[in-house]
């Protein structure tokens, strides 16, 4: 059924990229329209060009792109050779945005009330109290709680779901005809992020609301997507209706993206871990105070009474969203911070070896965890040069983690801008196991990837595990990946170990009502199956 | 609210009590004993002795400090050695020039240095940007008296539109006071002015790469409020404390300033103390110096809070 006329119509859009880049376009001659009333997910992996088009429908390219070429015809008019004046006046009122990063797409140091209303201010002349009143409804309908004492809260004091839904009010007061939503819930928690989508799925009901929707999860696009487009490289792959490209892709690259997100189904159900324990945790609490003099003192209690025991050759996934503590039990197992109280405790271990060659992490963020004006080699051999290794021998060993890693050994001497995040992520690992160590800690480690980078990460992981029977503490928000690679789960939920287990039993029936809720949030969920026959 | 400033406040006093104690000890560490300096050259040792009594200087040393800094709370900064005025007095009598050259210093830096250093931020790498940066380097270079008497040499000598030094009091008329004041202000100013700048620009183009531009863009808003309302807003913080910390700058400025265009001021008093050796004046003007500094800096760490909702401790 193709609704009755298209308000967005993108033709031949070419926009090249600045010198230097590793292809001569951003965007290669794409074509692709949204209707109203319907949803399209632009879907692709890091650099493909889905939000340099969405940009450019908005009119807010860079500077550094130039010549662009074809066109962008909103309601038959075309934007590419709008001016400044029209552009702006289309913006926020003919075309709503919404962005990825909640935590920072909000003015840090204005009201949020204020923020919806600038909307109002730019666009229309109303009465202070016309405006505060279309603001306050602006915020009801989004389900923000409290709306007039919200109106003067800071961003700081909300949580990341409440920002995106000061911005989704901030984009759609004006009911534009247009939403752009540029990877809108990937920075959010899966429970936040289901009900975010089906708010946005809501809206556009109500109001017949054409949406370019943006992102990089098959799964959001199994939940809202009426159209999808998939982009590789700048240029459109493959196109059609949702249910037809999910389930009969007929590209390969979509068929690899589709098959790249992890399933459900746990992998490791018939793996035996015999190893000796080698890293014990018992009741490690975590308390942060706050206030004094002249405050009522807070506490907060980031961890509490939690214990656990890792083997070697095992995983344990720990699991949480954030504010769940995971990221803390991780920095008190690495004793980059104190415990209020409790202990942990290695293995026993041959030689007395000192305690950070025998555990190691890798962090979340492949961009900014290594030092960018050092070489990867430098950075791989600092950790065993601390501990008396001499440097030809460091740099030895650094090339050969370069090749144990998949990554060409005599890249040592280059930088890490110089590599994909995948790559980096490589590195970051590379870089842990130098140490030689028994326990890695990975704290979020594939969640910045794109899912095929995932897919092979995880790979290496599981692979190395086996090779050095190394005792893996995996920290993820997503169920897909845990089900993937970990033997057993830890659940965490507001500091407190709420469920652990085994994998497949939790995975067949989760006890806590928490575990349930991750569970029921996890988009496009039970429609896998499909896809493969 | 008023929690947090009675907070900064009260974590004031430990910064006092040490600068009391430095300028206390510096004045017994230096050479040369002030009973021998007053007495002049040709007393004899009893005469010496007398005198050392007479200021309690053959007291220990810590209750020497508790008589002195008794005395300060009572405001009493001693009486000079030479003129034999009170301190105080003295500063009082010298304060009106040294105030007026640092309040229009500072309007003349800000009121110029905000503007340019958001506009050069707000258009990084464009012509302005790059004559403004070019012009600030050489700001920093010039040391305040050669530009000084370059001033006076183009704008009294040559131009022969401004008086070459002196000092007229606001009291006097609007008018003497802005011709008399002008050239010490621009030349105290420019490096204040420069920095100011600087970091305005630096600031401002930082916050124009965060993504809550991106969003009062999404909205339609016109680029100057984008840059006022959005990044000036948020540069706020930087750009204060680069003033706090220009008040330094004007302290010292304002030795050399008074010198070069004959203003009789605090730093001329200064200078003159030091030159004699006139350790109670001496002392009294560094504590005003540097309570004013710590004044100024309480006044910005509250300030800080009234610009970030985020800075609340």
């Amino acid at each position: 059924m193709k609704p009755p006329f298209s308000i967005l119509e993108i033709s031949d859009l070419a926009i090249p990229l600045p010198g230097g880049g590793d292809r001569g376009f951003a965007v290669d001659g794409i074509s692709l329209s949204v209707s109203a009333g319907e949803i399209v997910c632009v879907v692709g992996e890091s650099g493909s060009g889905k939000s340099i088009t969405a940009q450019a429908v908005m009119g807010l390219l860079p500077k550094v792109f130039r010549n662009v070429s074809g066109r962008i015809m909103f309601e038959g008019k075309d934007v590419t050779t709008a001016t400044p004046a029209q552009m702006r006046d289309l913006r926020g009122r003919g075309i709503g945005m919404i962005f990825q990063e909640p935590m920072t797409a909000l003015n840090p140091v204005q009201k949020v009330g204020e923020q919806i209303d600038e909307v109002l201010r730019t666009h229309l002349t109303l009465s202070r109290k016309e405006r505060r009143a279309r603001v306050i409804a602006a915020m009801e309908e989004v389900r923000l709680p409290d709306p007039e004492r919200l109106y003067h809260a800071f961003p700081h004091q909300l949580s990341g779901g409440q920002r995106q839904r000061v911005l989704i009010a901030a984009a759609l007061i004006l009911k534009p005809r247009l939403l752009i939503a540029d990877e809108p819930t990937t920075a959010l928690d899966v429970t936040t992020q289901a009900q975010i989508l089906s708010q946005i799925r809501d809206l556009q009901r109500d109001r017949g609301m054409g949406v370019l929707f943006i992102t990089h999860d098959i799964g959001v696009v199994r939940e809202i997507a009426d159209r999808v487009v998939v982009m590789r490289s700048g240029k459109v792959v493959e196109e059609g209706p949702a249910d037809v490209v999910l389930n009969r892709p007929c590209s390969d690259y979509t068929r690899m993206l589709i098959d790249a997100v992890p399933t459900l189904e746990p992998a490791r159900s018939d793996h035996v871990v015999t190893g000796e324990v080698a890293l014990k945790v018992e009741g490690v609490t975590k308390i942060y105070h706050s206030g004094g003099l002249f405050q009522g003192k807070r506490v907060v209690h980031a961890l509490q009474e939690t214990s656990l025991s890792l083997r070697r050759g095992e995983t344990l996934g720990v699991i949480g969203e954030s504010g769940s503590g995971k990221s803390t039990l991780a920095r008190c197992i690495m004793q980059l911070i104190d415990p209020s109280s409790g202990k942990v405790t290695l293995g026993a271990s041959a030689g007395g070896r000192p305690f950070y060659q025998r555990i190691q992490i890798i962090f979340q963020d492949p961009y900014r965890s290594l030092n960018p004006r050092r070489t990867v080699g430098e950075s791989i051999i600092e950790g065993p040069m601390n501990f008396g290794q001499p440097r030809t021998e460091a740099m030895e060993r650094a090339r050969e983690l370069m090749a144990l890693v998949g990554l060409d050994p005599t890249a040592v001497d280059r930088y890490p801008h110089q590599f994909s995040g995948g790559q980096r992520q490589r590195i970051s690992i590379a870089r842990a196991l130098a140490m030689e160590p028994e326990i890695l800690v990975a704290d979020e480690a594939v969640s910045a990837l794109d899912v095929s980078v995932q897919a092979q990460v995880l790979r290496l992981i599981d692979d190395l595990q086996k090779r050095l029977d190394l005792a893996i503490l995996f920290i993820t928000h997503d169920l897909r990946v845990a089900a993937q690679i970990c033997d057993r789960l830890i659940v965490m939920h507001r500091g407190s170990v709420v469920e652990q287990g085994a994998v497949s039993s939790i995975f067949a029936s989760p006890a806590h009502a928490y575990t349930r809720e991750l569970f029921a949030s996890i988009p496009g969920k039970g429609e896998k199956q499909a896809v493969l026959t | 609210m008023l929690a947090f400033i009675a907070k900064r406040v009260l974590s004031l006093i430990p910064v006092i009590v040490v600068v009391a104690i430095v300028v206390f000890m510096l004045l017994r560490l230096s050479p040369g004993d002030p009973a021998v300096v007053i007495a002049g050259d040709n007393a004899d040792a009893a005469a010496i002795e007398r005198i050392r009594v007479s200021l309690g200087l053959d007291q220990p040393l810590v209750t020497q400090f508790f008589i002195w800094a008794g005395s300060l709370l009572q405001g009493d900064l001693g009486i000079s050695i030479f003129s034999k005025i009170p301190v105080t007095d003295l500063i009082l009598q010298r304060l009106e020039p040294t105030v007026s050259l640092a309040l229009t210093t500072l309007f003349f830096a800000v009121v110029i240095a905000v503007p340019l250093g958001t506009i050069a931020g707000a258009t990084a790498g464009s012509w302005l940007d790059r004559s403004l940066m070019l012009v600030s380097v050489l700001g920093f270079s010039i040391p305040a008296f050669v530009l000084g008497y370059c001033l006076i040499y183009v704008f009294s000598l040559q131009l022969r539109i401004l008086p070459v030094q002196g000092f007229s009091s606001i009291r006097q008329g609007i008018g003497p006071f802005l011709s008399t004041i002008a050239l010490p202000t621009m030349t105290m100013g420019l490096a204040y002015l420069v920095l100011i700048a600087r970091i305005t620009r630096a600031s401002v183009l930082e916050m124009m790469g965060e993504d809550f531009i991106r969003t009062a863009r999404a909205k339609g808003v016109k680029e100057r409020i984008v840059v006022t309302r959005h990044a000036l807003r948020n540069s706020a913080i930087p750009i204060l404390t680069v003033i706090g910390i220009g008040v330094a700058l004007l302290i010292s400025g304002v030795v050399v300033i008074e010198t070069v265009f004959n203003i009789p001021g605090v730093g001329r008093l200064v200078v003159d103390a030091i030159l004699k050796r006139d350790y109670p004046v001496i002392q009294g003007i560094i504590l005003m110096f540097s309570g004013t500094y710590v004044l100024i800096n309480l006044a910005i760490d509250i300030g800080y809070a009234f610009l970030d909702p985020r800075v609340r401790y």
